[in-house]
Order: structure tokens, then C-alpha cells, then sequence
């Protein structure tokens, strides 16, 4: 299918095929719009390497609570965007729904773990204190050491991979068309964007573009100073190891070692997520001794059995930073341009909300009540210094 | 103290006598806020976790703020190792200053003095403004300030631990040798930590996790503010001597002017 047939253009095109960019398009050719998506390798960055927690719960902190809201609020749009999707391209989306338990390993950490505790009553939501042995007669193979547990049965996990997967089935078969191309933002010289513009100088005429280019949103060809706050790669590193057919772990663990916090996630088919490091090092994406030796010693300290597990892959991930955290949804301040992006470490998990979130302005003209917080505008006084400076 | 009161070290001023430190932070929204109202005007931030030249970063964020860069040399277990990363900080950012941190290892993050006191004297011999992060040991931060080191940075107690000082003793005796600056650096978990530090003679207090971690990251770092000045304060004006037994603060008879 071609984006420049005798029409004159698109009404929307999405620059970047990763979840997000994905499940946008999708939902917006699902609404009837003619939709178009750049992307050079799509799913190659944080989609595929992330653990895909959904965690609104266990990913809480001081401070968030409106982020918290719309994690929750996407966590439960989950189970009917997951039913919708394998519905519509028959494929599974490996959503798994056993919950998560998160332990401490030392009396240090069994002080922090009970202060989430207390936050989690606060904020009203749903978990229960174990002692170290409630937690080891749910998953047996914990570390006799662990001191305490706190179980959260509503957060969940997906298989990112296989949602990407899904994901890019659903948008070709909703009449998306795909170009495995590098883009920049078509502007024309103009104080609006006009569409995308490929490496090969093909361009993709669209009335909007929904910017979806994760860690590389600040980095657009085209992107006029100044016009987002400026997303930042902070690096991350994951491993995957193979589980044998009686699994090591059946629900995703999170653990306080030492301070140190390590997460397992489990895949149903036999796959162990382990992670993650995090620094901030620009867009370098190398795996380093250290942050493989200590995601394997933290997990090792409260999982012993994964000592004989296949090590399969050890890979990086660049995480959107946005200044606070949360996403950046709805327009930018040049006209024509949506931003879906800067999800941190909530790009899974914030997929359906965000999708529908930015279908509804493309159709509606206007963000769903829940999402206008995120708007990029919100760092005005941030702007308005970067303005005095000449520089975000 | 007056308003002029700045915190001198090697010979460049500082407005304020609370050095920051940004690791823990949970977001780059809420570290500036923080720092905005802590007043600093030195931070230290890991050059092992953060890149310049990477825009949006921590120090994009100090340079926005006009707070002064110190790169620390935080991870480092070995003598050798400090004085690579100090070296690879100052061809990057452009600054001979570093806060040295040698640990012995990383469950109590307690400096090992002798690789400590090693690359003092390779960064001092090599140009730096050093700033050793030290034990509350008086004997060596008197080597250390031998050594060349700008000031001495005793911890309270470990990194993080929020134990507040466990050795004032030991702390006023380092303030009373030293020729430099004594900064009381790790250990504080609360304002009355940093307040305790400035009455007992410290130049300053540097602190991260205590407003970092935090939950109101902000509410925090003006405590901290407040308890330094108020120790500072109460440090300049001479604190009353200390009685067995009661003396009446509206006397009923004339006092005698010295006594």
C-alpha cells in the first residue's frame, strides 16, 4: 500500500513503530483515519527490551500520584485492549495476569518494604504483608533469608515482545501503511508540520504527526528547537534466561537486596526476565560487567535456583526520560505535532491509555480529561527559562 | 555571621554552606526543585552514572541552575581506579575539582583510607582541588590536609544510612586541627544532623539521600537549608556553657558583668 497514491495525503502519520507509535496507529485507523508509520526497525529499542510489567502498584512513588492515576487507569484498560487486539489479528499478546510479589532481603529492607506498605494503605491501594515463610510458600524457591514479602495481585505483566508483534499485525491489517525508513518532520519551511520526510526524500503528506520516537524524540530531523521538553536515554540493562519446564518462579518478584532493587519476571513459555541497571549515559547501549554481575548477584541473593538457568540474552534498553517522569501527550507547540512519548520506565504499561488517549484529539479534537496533565506544555516556567537561555 | 558569610574553599566562594548531592533522585522535575530551594551553590554528581554532553542530563540542569559542578569519584574501590575517573571528569567537564571517594566496599561504603590518602596525593601532585570524602578520623584528615587536600569531608556515619554523627567527639577534633574546611559529608538523616554538624565547627554539610529519598524532596531540602544556617548561627554566637543545676533566667539580685 502506498501513502502517496491519488489522495493527497494522510490524515495522520506516526513517527515511530514501537509500542506506542504502534498501538496509536492502530487505534486510529481503527476510528476510520488514514494513518502512515516511519520507523527503520520498529520494535528495536525499548519495546523489545523491556520487562513489561504492568505495575501501577509496586511502581508507586512519593510524589506520583497523578502519574499513579493514569497508571491505574490504563492497568485496567488492559484486559479488553489485550481481548481486542488477539481478537482482531488471532495472535496472543502474552498477558499474564498471576500477580506480583515484592520481598526484602535484609532488616534494612524489610524497613523500606513496610514503609510501602503503609503508602500503598494511604493512597488506597490493593496489597498484603507477608512474613518471610508466607512469602516462600507462595513461590518455594525464594532465598531462606528473605525477611518479608508484600503481594500485589493486580499487578500484572505482558510479554512485550509478542505485543509488539501483535501490535504491528494489528496496524497493517487496520489499514496502516508501514515504511521501514529513518524520517524527519516535513515543514516546508513553515511554522507547522506538513507530514514526514524519509531518508530517501519520500514524503509522507498528514494533516497530523503523532510523535512516537521514544529516547530519539529529542533527536528528530526537522524538530524545531524548543517545541518539547527534551526527552533524555537513560540506559538500562536486562538479561533473559531460559526456565526449565517446572519454573523457578510462577508470579514477577521484585526484590530489595541490600537496597539494591533487582526484578524476575516469568514468561509463561519459559523465559526469565531479569533486570534492570540504570544510568544515564547518553546513547550508548552497551552491556557492562558490572551491571551483569549485579543484576545476577541481587537475583542469585533472593532466587538461588537461577544459577543453573541458561543465560540467553543481555541487551540495553534506552528509557524516554521526561523531566518529571511521566508522558508527554497531546499537542506540541508547533502546530500539527502530537506528542506520545517520554513513558520512562510505564511505556508498556501506559500502551492502551495512551492510544486511546491520542485517538480521541486526533478525532475529537481534544485529550480525554484523564490525559490533559500530561500535556507537554506543563513545564511553562521550564520553557520560559530555556527561552531566556536559547536552549531546552 | 552577616550576610557576607560564604563558604570558602580553596579559594572560590560559596553562598551557601549546604553542598547537595543528587544521586536517589526520583526525577529530574523534582531534584530541580530541590536544589532550587536548598540554596546550594556546589553539587556533586557521580561521573560514573551520568555523560556530558548528554543533553537533559543532571548537569545540563546545573548549568541551567548556576550551581557549580563537583564531580565525584563515587564507585571507585582502588587508588588507580579514583584517579582515572577524576582524570576522565576533568577532560570531559572542564574542572580540576573533585570529591574523592575511595571504598573499601559496597556494603558499607566505607572510605579505605590508605588507597584514600594514595590518590590524594597523585591528584594533588597532578593539579586537582581535592576534596577527600574521609573517616571521622582525626589523625587522617590531618594527613589528608598534608597531603594538599582542599578541605576534609568526614561522614557521620555511612553513606546513606541516615545514623546521623556518631562521632562528634572525633568531628570537633578534626574542626579544631584543621587549616581547611571540614565538610561533614554522609550520615545525615535529619535537620537537627546538619544543624549538630554546623555547631560543632563544620564549614559546611554535604548530604543527598536525606532529601533525595525523601518524600517531599523540596520540604526537606528547606529544613536542611534552615538547620545549616541555624547551626551556623548558633556555632558564631557561642553557645551557653553548660550547668549541673538550674540558674534563673530573670536573676533577683545584680549579676556581676563576667560571671
Amino acid at each position: 500500500m502506498s501513502c502517496t497514491g491519488p489522495r493527497p495525503g494522510r490524515e495522520v502519520a506516526v513517527l515511530g513503530g514501537g509500542l506506542i507509535g504502534l498501538a496509536v496507529a492502530w487505534r486510529a485507523a481503527s476510528r476510520g483515519l488514514r494513518v502512515c508509520l516511519a520507523d527503520p526497525d520498529p520494535g528495536s529499542g525499548a519495546s523489545s527490551a523491556a520487562a513489561g510489567m504492568l505495575a501501577p502498584v509496586t511502581e508507586a512513588h512519593y510524589g506520583e500520584e497523578r502519574l499513579l492515576a493514569l497508571n491505574l487507569r490504563s492497568a485496567a484498560a488492559y484486559p479488553e485492549f489485550v481481548r481486542e487486539l488477539e481478537n482482531f489479528t488471532n495472535m496472543p499478546a502474552g498477558f499474564d495476569t498471576r500477580g506480583t510479589l515484592a520481598v526484602a532481603f535484609d532488616r534494612d529492607d524489610q524497613a523500606v518494604l513496610a514503609e510501602t506498605a503503609r503508602f500503598h494503605a494511604r493512597l488506597g491501594l490493593d496489597s498484603d504483608r507477608l512474613t518471610g515463610r508466607e512469602a516462600r510458600r507462595l513461590e518455594p524457591l525464594l532465598a531462606p533469608g528473605v525477611q518479608a514479602g508484600l503481594l500485589v495481585r493486580g499487578d500484572h505483566q505482558i510479554d512485550n515482545r509478542m505485543l509488539h508483534a501483535a501490535l504491528l499485525a494489528a496496524a497493517e491489517k487496520a489499514g496502516v501503511c508501514l515504511h521501514r525508513a529513518r524520517a524527519g518532520l516535513l515543514t516546508d519551511g513553515t511554522e507547522r508540520v506538513r507530514g514526514l520526510l524519509l531518508e530517501s526524500g519520500e514524503r509522507l503528506p498528514a494533516e497530523h504527526v503523532v510523535l512516537a520516537a521514544g529516547c530519539w524524540s529529542s533527536e528528530i530531523e526537522g524538530l524545531p528547537p524548543g517545541v518539547l521538553p527534551r526527552i533524555r536515554p537513560v540506559r538500562g540493562q536486562i538479561l533473559r534466561l531460559a526456565m526449565p519446564a517446572v519454573p523457578v518462579l510462577t508470579r514477577t518478584l521484585r526484590a530489595l537486596v541490600r537496597g539494591r532493587s533487582v526484578y524476575l519476571v516469568p514468561r509463561a513459555h519459559g523465559e526469565l526476565v531479569v533486570g534492570a541497571t540504570s544510568d544515564e549515559l547518553g546513547f550508548d547501549t552497551g552491556v557492562t560487567a558490572g551491571g551483569v554481575y549485579e543484576l545476577l548477584r541481587e537475583a542469585h541473593d533472593v532466587l538461588p535456583g537461577i544459577s543453573e538457568l541458561p543465560l540467553v540474552e543481555a541487551r540495553t534498553g534506552l528509557r524516554p526520560g521526561s523531566p518529571d517522569n511521566a508522558p508527554l501527550l497531546g499537542h506540541t507547540a508547533l502546530p500539527g505535532l502530537i506528542a506520545a512519548t517520554g513513558h520512562y520506565r510505564n511505556g508498556v504499561l501506559l500502551t492502551p491509555v495512551t492510544a486511546d488517549a491520542v485517538a480521541d484529539l486526533l478525532t475529537e479534537g481534544a485529550l480525554p480529561e484523564y490525559a490533559a496533565p500530561f500535556s507537554p506544555d506543563r513545564f511553562a516556567a521550564a520553557d520560559r527559562l530555556a527561552a531566556s537561555t536559547g536552549e531546552f | 555571621m552577616s550576610d557576607t558569610d560564604t563558604l570558602r574553599i580553596a579559594g572560590r566562594d560559596f553562598g551557601s554552606r549546604l553542598i547537595m548531592g543528587t544521586g536517589g533522585a526520583p526525577s529530574l522535575e523534582i531534584l530541580r526543585e530541590a536544589l532550587t530551594v536548598s540554596g546550594t551553590r556546589l553539587t556533586t554528581v557521580a561521573m560514573r552514572r551520568v555523560a556530558a554532553g548528554t543533553r537533559g542530563s543532571i548537569l545540563d540542569l546545573l548549568a541551567e541552575l548556576d550551581i557549580a559542578l563537583l564531580p565525584n569519584t563515587a564507585g571507585c574501590l582502588t587508588a588507580g581506579d579514583a584517579v582515572l575517573t577524576a582524570r576522565l571528569a576533568r577532560e570531559a567537564l572542564g574542572t580540576d575539582w573533585v570529591k574523592l571517594e575511595v571504598i573499601a566496599d559496597e556494603h558499607t561504603l566505607l572510605p579505605d583510607p590508605v588507597e584514600l590518602l594514595e590518590a590524594a596525593r597523585t591528584l594533588v601532585e597532578d593539579g586537582f582541588t581535592v576534596l577527600p570524602y574521609t573517616n571521622d578520623d582525626p589523625v587522617l584528615a590531618r594527613r589528608l590536609e598534608e597531603a594538599g587536600c582542599a578541605a576534609v569531608m568526614p561522614l557521620g556515619s555511612p553513606i546513606g544510612s541516615g545514623l546521623g554523627i556518631r562521632n562528634p567527639h572525633n568531628i570537633e577534633l578534626m574542626v579544631e586541627a584543621a587549616g581547611v574546611p571540614v565538610i561533614l559529608d554522609a550520615g545525615i538523616g535529619s535537620a537537627s544532623d546538619a544543624a549538630l554538624a554546623m555547631e560543632l565547627g563544620c564549614a559546611g554539610v554535604l548530604l543527598a539521600s536525606a532529601v533525595t529519598r525523601a518524600q517531599r524532596p523540596a520540604l526537606m531540602a528547606a529544613a536542611m537549608r534552615d538547620a545549616v544556617a541555624a547551626g551556623r548561627a548558633c556555632h558564631e554566637a557561642g553557645r551557653i556553657p553548660r550547668r549541673r543545676y538550674a540558674r534563673a533566667s530573670s536573676p533577683s539580685r545584680d549579676e556581676t558583668p563576667a560571671f
